[in-house]
């Protein structure tokens, strides 16, 4: 079995996992920019964390053969400060041309606050200025529904804005037919406690259809598990489902959208 | 499929019930987050379908602008009224 981690806070995992990942069958993972567990006091701070994130995490990525990819901008749980949001924007710039960088993400919302809208649209913008892919956060929990609605309007009401190259991420039961229904990929996070389990992932495949759909794991260095993408394969072999419907879901699909992005060069996408 | 997910659901609904009766025991029933996960649970035995979906969208916030300002950085599971909006609500 093959299959792109395409969610994954590694700079927060143990070489242990990167292991475990490759011999589960893992053949590149992707890690968006991530809120570390407290606020960064200072744009110096992202400088550091985006060196971390384009030089030393593809490094240690690389000792277990494993292509490493990132998105970079500053997480919406940091969006309240417009100031220093301001200034970290400024600096993204100068790392897209980073040979492992997809885009611009895991932008969003976090509680759906006027700040949090002005730091998302300011990150489309760049993000269409610079042509880039989006990754897109939605909030947890009671906020989701709500965030989802808004940032699909906004998404929407920006011209510039590809919905074929903007990813959804961490939708549920109650999000994912609105964000497939306008265009947008979807992508469903497997958490030990939250978001969703891979029996409910499979759930949303069968009723939803397969295209335009990927698993995560967004394992970061809260409970999560990153091998809970693999894992979801096996609920899906239980279920009568082939090993092309494995593959298409846990390797095409990531495959076919982030290829999207010309410096994502990872195996063939074609059936095996 | 009954087969493989019977047991592990039935070990989640007693934790549902479990918790229920422990919040009542220690008199904390009437946090908003229990009163909503009892309200929710009623979509379990409605006889409809999508209760997934359902359940989620009776635990969400229905409003539909943006906050003005942050509560805080974590969500906590359930929508809480603004106060004002509880008093008249009640």
């Amino acid at each position: 079995m093959r299959y792109i981690e395409p969610h994954g806070h590694m700079v927060s995992r143990t070489t242990d996992d990167y292991q475990a990942m490759v011999t589960a069958g893992c053949v590149a993972v992707c890690e968006p920019a991530f809120w570390a567990g407290f606020d960064r006091g200072s744009v110096d701070g992202f400088r550091d964390y985006y060196r971390q994130l384009t030089e030393y995490e593809p490094a240690r990525a690389a000792k277990f053969l494993l292509p490493h990819f990132c998105w970079l901008c500053l997480n919406p749980k940091e969006s309240e400060d417009l100031g220093l949001a301001r200034e970290v924007l400024a600096l993204i710039p100068e790392f897209l041309t980073r040979p492992n960088v997809l885009g611009i993400g895991e932008i969003g919302l976090n509680r759906n606050t006027r700040n949090e809208m002005t730091v998302l649209e300011r990150h489309i913008e760049l993000a269409v200025r610079h042509d880039q892919l989006i990754l897109v956060h939605t909030p947890h929990l009671e906020d989701k529904l709500k965030g989802t609605n808004l940032i699909l309007d906004l998404l929407s009401s920006h011209r510039g804005v590809k919905p074929a190259r903007v990813i959804i991420d961490h939708v549920e039961e109650h999000t994912i037919q609105r964000v497939l229904d306008r265009g947008f990929w979807a992508g469903i996070t497997l958490y030990p406690d939250s978001k969703s389990s891979p029996p409910r992932a499979v759930d949303m495949l069968e009723i939803c259809g397969r295209e335009r759909i990927w698993l995560n794991s967004a394992c970061d260095w809260g409970v999560s598990d990153p091998l809970a993408v693999p894992k979801t394969a096996l609920e899906m072999r239980r279920r009568g489902h082939s090993a092309d419907f494995v593959d298409a879901v846990l390797y095409r699909n990531p495959h076919r959208f982030l290829s999207q992005c010309p410096k994502f060069r990872v195996g063939a996408a074609g059936q095996e | 499929m009954v087969d493989h997910g019977f047991i592990g659901v039935r070990a989640k609904l007693i934790e549902v019930a479990a918790f229920l009766d422990r919040v009542e025991r220690h008199r904390v029933a009437d946090d908003f987050r229990c009163a909503a996960l009892r309200e929710a649970a009623e979509v379990l035995v409605d006889g409809r379908a999508e209760r997934a979906r359902r359940i989620l969208e009776r635990l969400s916030d229905p409003t539909t602008t943006p906050d003005e300002k942050t509560s805080g950085k974590a969500a906590l599971g359930a929508w809480q009224p603004p106060a004002p909006l509880a008093k008249k609500k009640r």
